[in-house]
């Protein structure tokens, strides 16, 4: 027991040797979660901070321009044009140049002082739908402040019924608190499935891993000397990601760092457990970095990651029972902001717990099978 | 056979054939490019045309009715009847609270005790509460909330009330050019265009170059006649290929399973692609013959290629939001020139004062990259 022990270690540190001692792959994996979670915290935002617009005003009324200056006052709308004809709006939505164009009726501040509705044409540019969708959304939201404002001034009583909306976790709907604690998760995964799938092919492309089976060690330690070194890698990768996420964008961390970690080991078991499977099945190391890759992609896809799961069909609904990324993001998500406990993170825990169970031994299998 | 020397063109020719056909066979010959060009597409296509949407439907959601009056009932009801949410109907708040401390639920809309006697006096609230973690799908189920209370409220008003005033007020007529249904796929569609051709382009060749120093057998080419610019065109054409059959799928897709129209002309549109592929697979070179190493190679195209042109081409994040120093990096991905020709040839047309600029800068983008993989593989020759 005690040898065994001292064997995995033995090779634990030249598993770890072989990754570090080359520079620049030492800087890769240490320094890419950190770049990574920098450059898409700032970059991944759904939340509009600039949207330029163009504005048809035919009415030049006091009321068109208190309507303007809601939007031009939101901080989100920069108005680039005031257009006289709406033939122009045409090239500036064909060229990119504004992403909205408003139209205001000659008869709006007299519609509205007569009681009526008055309508106010709203055209979005739909090449990429999801940001006009939002765009309209800020649009509606300035409209409605408006609005308030037109009541207040004119002695009208306020709606009937009023909705107060309160977000807990994230007060203010900031996509970045969703996205790095859920690049923690991603991040770590695609090094640790990739490192340990690569690891076992590139003995094998380099003649070395007959040299390893002549060794005394067994087949099991074999693959705990291939997972350890890994595991532990991603830790520290999950590590730095988590310190650029408190100490750079400063999201509160309300959970235990206990708990974090214990989801973290049982998720990074179940992904070396897939990229040690993987590379028991690959011949070289380009196939098992292209299977390990077509491997991710789904995972990452199919993790909430980037769309809810809820509004998938169902059956891939249930296909991402098996992925043990979509645990990992809800469990960083829970802990981190939620503040969770061991207790509450139950569901995520055990299906965790046996995707690596049956990755692992699925690859041990392989092993032993290949090796005798 | 002729005694004459051949031309040197033809040998040049003869040479570089017999590259392509070596490069060639090692491709059809390993499975591992079977699963990069022909697998990987077809599964991003099946992931992105139906399973990945950002439309917000069946969120589970608790309301908590403590009023029983019928109006509360009212408000109940509309969020069963929404195929946006799973309402599960409640009286008490503090069950409701724990289904949202289990994750169970996403938000919860109460409607509290005095509800229909403060809706009376017309000064009646309802509180919503999210779980703010996915702010997207939280903005729909506020905004969702504040429509169905709305309209409830609206009708109480012309009901009972003397007129609150609802009529007087600026409304929003919206239209959305280029996708007047609002169908994701328009944009979804373009995007997975550019995901598949990143992969395809530079994923493969950056293993190829790297994997030849490993082996040794680069320079084992060294010895042979051939020259670097004749190595680099053997490496380019199979992959360029198989990236066209990826690119062809991806069109068919697009067209016949996904109904995307194509509204510019379709000879410009592959045009673009195939500069695009151009640059990924120079990419893929260029990464592969600076570093000489396969596990390096692969990592770097990841973050270089594959990651940027998901996260900043401006394919699913608004480029004109991102700060500053963000918007100067996305000047360096080549996909972000790529996304923008995609979008206005599918959706928009030949509108000519965004394909000109957007091409030129991919063809030299293209050049470049040549230029760049042919010294840094040349320097090794020395």
């Amino acid at each position: 027991m005690l040898a065994s022990l001292r064997r995995i270690l033995a090779l634990i540190r030249k598993e770890i040797l072989a990754v570090l001692k080359d520079a620049r792959t030492r800087n890769m994996l240490l320094l890419q979660p950190v770049l990574q979670c920098l450059l898409f915290g700032y970059a991944a935002t759904l939340d509009l901070n600039n949207v330029p617009y163009a504005v048809v005003d035919r009415d030049r009324s006091a009321a068109s321009s208190a309507l303007l200056a809601k939007l031009d006052g939101s901080g989100v709308f920069h108005r680039i044009a005031n257009l006289t004809d709406a033939a122009q709006m045409k090239t500036l939505i064909d060229n990119q140049k504004v992403l909205v164009v408003i139209q205001i009726a000659p008869n709006f501040q007299s519609r509205l002082s007569a009681g009526e509705p008055a309508p106010i044409q709203v055209i979005a540019d739909g090449r990429n739908s999801n940001t006009a969708g939002a765009a309209l959304g800020y649009v509606g939201a300035a409209v409605e402040s408006f609005n308030a404002d037109w009541r207040s001034d004119h002695g009208l009583p306020p709606p009937p019924v009023q909705v107060n909306p309160r977000a807990w976790y994230n007060a203010n709907l900031e996509t970045r608190w969703n996205l790095i604690p859920a690049l923690v998760g991603t991040i770590t995964m695609m090094s640790t499935l990739m490192l340990s799938a690569l690891s076992v092919a590139r003995e094998r492309e380099e003649g070395t891993f007959d040299q390893l089976l002549v060794t005394p060690f067994r087949p099991v330690e074999i693959m705990a000397g291939k997972a350890i070194p890994a595991m532990m890698i991603g830790i520290v990768q999950a590590t730095n990601a988590l310190l650029v996420a408190q100490l750079w964008f400063r999201i509160p961390f309300a959970g235990s760092y206990v708990t974090l970690y214990v989801g973290l080991i049982l998720f990074l078991l179940a992904a070396v457990g897939i990229g040690l499977f993987v590379s028991s099945v690959s011949a070289t190391m380009q196939q098992a970095m292209l299977f390990a890759f077509v491997t991710i992609m789904p995972f990452s896809l199919l993790s909430g990651l980037t769309t809810p799961i809820s509004s998938m069909p169902p059956i891939m609904q249930d296909f991402t029972l098996i992925n043990p990324l979509r645990y990992a993001i809800d469990l960083v998500h829970r802990v981190y902001l939620e503040g969770a406990s061991l207790g509450q993170l139950v569901p995520d825990l055990w299906p965790m717990a046996i995707i690596a169970a049956v990755t692992l031994s699925a690859a041990a299998w392989m092993f032993r099978n290949r090796l005798e | 056979m002729s005694d004459a020397a051949p031309s040197p063109l033809l040998a040049k020719a003869r040479r570089v054939g017999a590259l392509i056909r070596k490069e060639g066979r090692q491709v059809v010959r390993d499975p591992s490019s079977f699963a990069i060009g022909v697998v990987l597409p077809l599964m991003l296509i099946l992931l992105f045309g139906y399973a990945m949407s950002l439309d917000v439907k069946h969120v589970p959601v608790a309301v908590v009715l403590e009023d029983p009056s019928a109006q509360a009932n009212e408000i109940a009801a509309s969020f069963q009847l929404s195929s946006y949410f799973e309402t599960r109907v409640m009286r008490s708040m503090a069950e409701a609270d724990a289904l949202m401390q289990s994750g169970a639920v996403e938000g919860i809309v109460r409607v509290p005790a005095d509800f229909a006697r403060r809706a009376a006096q017309g000064d009646a609230s309802v509180q919503v509460l999210v779980n703010g973690i996915d702010g997207n799908t939280a903005r729909i189920v506020e905004a969702y909330a504040e429509a169905a209370v709305a309209q409830s409220g609206a009708r109480s008003g012309a009901e009972g009330q003397a007129d609150s005033g609802g009529g007087a007020q600026a409304t929003v007529e919206s239209q959305l050019w280029f996708n007047s249904a609002d169908d994701s796929r328009y944009f979804l569609v373009p995007g997975l265009i550019v995901l598949i051709i990143t992969l395809i382009g530079a994923f493969m060749t950056s293993m190829v170059v790297a994997r030849e120093w490993e082996r040794g057998t680069f320079e084992a080419l060294f010895v042979t006649p051939v020259r670097t610019d004749e190595i680099l065109l053997g490496k380019t054409v199979p992959y360029f290929l198989l990236g066209m059959g990826g690119l062809l799928l991806c069109m068919g897709a697009a067209r016949f399973l996904f109904d995307v129209p194509i509204r510019g002309s379709f000879p410009i549109l592959m045009g673009v692609s195939m500069l695009y592929l151009l640059v990924s697979v120079a990419t893929g070179l260029l990464i592969s013959s600076s570093l000489k190493s396969q596990f390096l190679a692969s990592q770097v195209t990841l973050v270089a290629t594959f990651m940027p042109a998901l996260m900043l081409s401006g394919f699913i994040y608004d480029l004109h939001s991102v700060p500053l120093a963000i918007q100067l990096v996305s000047y360096l991905v080549p996909a972000r020139y790529f996304v923008s020709l995609l979008q206005t040839l599918f959706l928009a047309g030949d509108v000519w004062s965004v394909i000109q600029p957007n091409a030129a800068i991919l063809a030299v983008v293209a050049v470049v990259m040549l230029a760049l993989t042919r010294r840094a593989t040349r320097k090794l020759l020395g």
